[in-house]
């Protein structure tokens, strides 16, 4: 293809994106851009229908996801994408629901409804972008930066343990998780093509690069030098145990698929309960059929 | 000895919370008041300040957090604004009924939906009935001044009420300024020891904070609570003389702006005071006999000293930074049309909605108000009660 021609083709992520909104605000070298650029591809090759897909943000650099995709779409407050994402699906179970946001965001100030959505096995899909620190603000420590790793609530190094997000998901009940880095985005793709053709709670973590703030402040280079960690420390380990699978200040990263396994939905227990307890007085609710 | 510093009133904050030095400061970072928690961040790291310094993971866990510090005993401190606000809103009702000392600065901006990260007061003001005392400033010199002797006012044995200090979002909290830091051990002398009456770790005296209080005593206690904020208004007066006698600069309740002879009012509270003063000057210039009276404190709000000030004007226009959906006009306003309601002669009142949002409010629209209010007095006729400035309709 000539180099002219090229440069005319419209990249085929277009029709994701609200290209209005488009140049976004996100910096040379983010890695949230490659994260939403898998996101489409999968929905893409999942061939759902577009107007039943509903994807929902809190606040933050990966918040700004929930306005650039052109689906139906809430940008939430800080924390609290899931809740409402969960309003969302119990009105009209008939939606995929994908929350797309941040570390701080779904394991910080939102970290209590991760764990209840997990615990309920609420049909949602979660993208979670680990950048290490609240990167919006400025570079925060986060629940997710790495003991020693410097933020600018903590100026020479965080000392407070992190979560090990897939280790949290999976204690509170999630049926899938994984976690990949912004350099696996085949992997990335799969997984997330994968986690939505199924039902449940679905946590996908994809460790990205924050150059602005959390390469700059530990002084870890730019992007390219991150995804260079993420090749050299990265090791795929699928069905690994959750337990293992700590972040230390630029150390090893297993990464892969640890849990994927199925379990009656929040609405299947509450079918099943009401069945139960009311006979043939109850009505399933969000039982839909092909075709109906 | 004090010293000009160049600072953003983020930064004014940060160097005051190091001057006090409080024994517990607990804040989670929100645009536009992160830089203050950052500042106070890297004096902690620099050994600069001494006390606990956290990160929770939100504001609800921060006035949780600052909560438990102040029941302990402890002079305590955080720092939001609006979302970040908002969601503290359960707690600052509990800090206020408990009567905890505790301050907080506020980089004022708006509230969500939609989202916009730019400076209005609906923050502050959705919190007007939670019980805390509040202090807005103009200016980075006044954030400074305001957050010191927000410690004194809120310590006070007759007070003892939380105290929020409000400076506009980006136009203050990113804004560099000259401004007059005092010097270190003088804040700290005139700040004083802070010693709580019950602190929950003297070990001599068995306590519980905030039990169940039905419908046997719970209002009375409500009543009692109440005593704080109203003896506070003395205490702001005497700490705001007191700061003038130290530091050279006095504060009152509200600050008049070439008042004296003015037959018509502006009333206009925090930066926006700013604007207007140049604003008047150019009027005055042009024989225009307005003023401006600048709220300082809303919290406890000085009805009596603001309607005394008012009462001989012929037309007064209050300017709210934030609207009350449903009532009779935005918050400033409904307060200083119900104080005025008690004197037979009153001015003629209007009421405009301003800078939703982070919208600017410039000269030329002073002078709008300016030209709207020499209207209402030459035919003493409100034609609109309830207007807004720099909007688009
Ligand atoms: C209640 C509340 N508190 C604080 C904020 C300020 N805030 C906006 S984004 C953000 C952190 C975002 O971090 P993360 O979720 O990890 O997303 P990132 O920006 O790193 O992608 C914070 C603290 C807010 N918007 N609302
Ligand atoms: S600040 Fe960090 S996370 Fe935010 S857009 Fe820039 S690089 Fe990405
Ligand atoms: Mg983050």
């Amino acid at each position: 293809m000539k180099e002219e021609d090229r440069l005319q083709e419209r990249p085929p992520i277009e029709d994701f994106l609200r290209m209005d909104r488009i140049p976004h605000i996100w910096c040379p070298g983010c890695g949230i851009g490659t994260v939403v650029t898998s996101f489409a591809e999968a929905l893409k090759k999942s061939e759902l229908d577009l107007d039943k897909v509903a994807i929902l943000s809190g606040i933050g650099c990966t918040g700004r996801v929930a306005g650039y995709v052109k689906l139906d779409s809430i940008h939430t407050t800080h924390g609290r994408a899931l809740p409402v994402a969960t309003g969302l699906k119990l009105a009209n179970p008939e939606l995929k629901v994908v929350v797309f946001s941040g570390d701080g965001d779904i394991a910080g100030i939102g970290g209590n409804h991760f764990i209840h959505a997990a615990r309920r096995n609420m049909d949602i899909l979660i993208i979670c972008v680990n950048n290490f620190n609240y990167a919006m603000t400025g570079g925060q420590v986060a629940a997710t930066t790495p003991i020693d790793a410097n933020a600018s609530t903590a100026p020479y190094g965080n000392f407070e343990y992190p979560f090990s997000l897939p280790y949290l998901a999976e204690a509170s009940g999630a049926t899938y998780v994984a976690r990949w880095t912004a350099l696996h985005l085949r992997r990335v793709t799969k997984s997330i093509q994968e986690a939505l053709g199924k039902r449940g709670f679905s946590f996908i973590e994809v460790i990205t690069p924050c150059v602005t703030l959390y390469a700059r402040r530990n002084r870890l280079g730019d992007g390219l030098n991150l995804l260079k960690y993420y090749y050299e420390k990265s090791e795929i380990q699928h069905g690994a145990d959750t337990r293992t699978l700590d972040i230390s200040y630029q150390g090893k990263l297993i990464v892969g698929k640890f849990v994927d396994k199925e379990k009656p939905t929040f609405l299947d227990c509450m079918n099943e309960h009401l069945g139960k307890v009311l006979g043939d007085k109850y009505q399933p609710y969000g039982v839909y059929h092909d075709g109906d | 000895m004090s010293k000009f510093v160049t600072l953003n009133g983020n930064q004014t904050i940060g160097e005051a919370a190091r001057q006090i030095d409080p024994d517990v400061i607990a804040a989670y970072p929100i645009t536009p008041s992160t830089a203050i928690v950052e500042t106070i961040a890297k004096f902690k790291a620099d050994g600069l300040i001494s006390g606990e310094f956290v990160c929770p993971e939100s504001e609800h866990s921060a006035m949780s957090l600052c909560i438990g510090a102040a029941s302990a005993g402890g002079r305590v401190m955080t720092a939001t604004a609006s979302q970040g606000l908002a969601l503290m809103w359960e707690m600052l009702y509990i800090a206020a009924g408990l009567r905890l000392p505790i301050v907080a600065a506020i980089a004022n901006r708006s509230l969500s939906a939609p989202i916009n990260i730019h400076g209005d007061h609906s923050d502050t003001m959705g919190a007007r009935d939670s019980g805390w005392i509040q202090i807005y400033s103009e200016n980075c010199q006044e954030a400074y001044d305001n957050f010191i002797q927000a410690f004194r006012i809120a310590e006070h044995l007759d007070v003892r009420t939380p105290v929020l200090v409000g400076l506009d979002g980006f136009i203050i909290s990113h804004s560099m300024e000259v401004i007059q830091v005092e010097d270190d051990a003088e804040v700290k002398k005139f700040i004083g020891e802070y010693k709580s009456l019950y602190p929950l770790l003297d070990s001599k005296v068995k306590m519980t904070v905030g039990p169940i209080d039905f419908t046997d005593y719970y209002f009375e206690h409500k009543r009692n609570q109440l005593e704080g904020i109203e003896n506070a208004p003395q205490v702001i007066e005497e700490v705001g003389k007191e700061f003038g006698k130290k530091f050279g600069r006095e504060y009152g309740f509200f600050e008049g702006y070439r008042l004296d002879d003015a037959e018509l009012c502006i009333v206009a509270m925090s930066s926006a005071a700013g604007t207007c003063k140049d604003a008047i000057d150019e009027l005055r210039s042009e024989g225009k006999r307005v003023g401006l009276l600048k709220p300082r404190i809303f919290r406890p709000f000085p009805h009596q000293r603001i309607s005394e000030a008012l009462i001989k004007m012929k037309a007064v226009a209050v300017l709210d930074r934030s609207s009350s959906p449903g009532a009779f006009g935005a918050p400033l306003f409904t307060e200083i049309r119900s104080a005025l309601y008690d004197y037979e002669e009153r001015p003629k009142i209007t009421n405009y909605v301003y800078g939703l949002g982070g919208r600017d409010i410039k000269i030329e629209h002073f002078k709008e108000v300016t030209d709207d209010l020499e209207k209402i007095a030459e035919t003493g006729k409100v034609e609109k009660v309830y207007s807004y400035i720099n909007l688009r309709e």
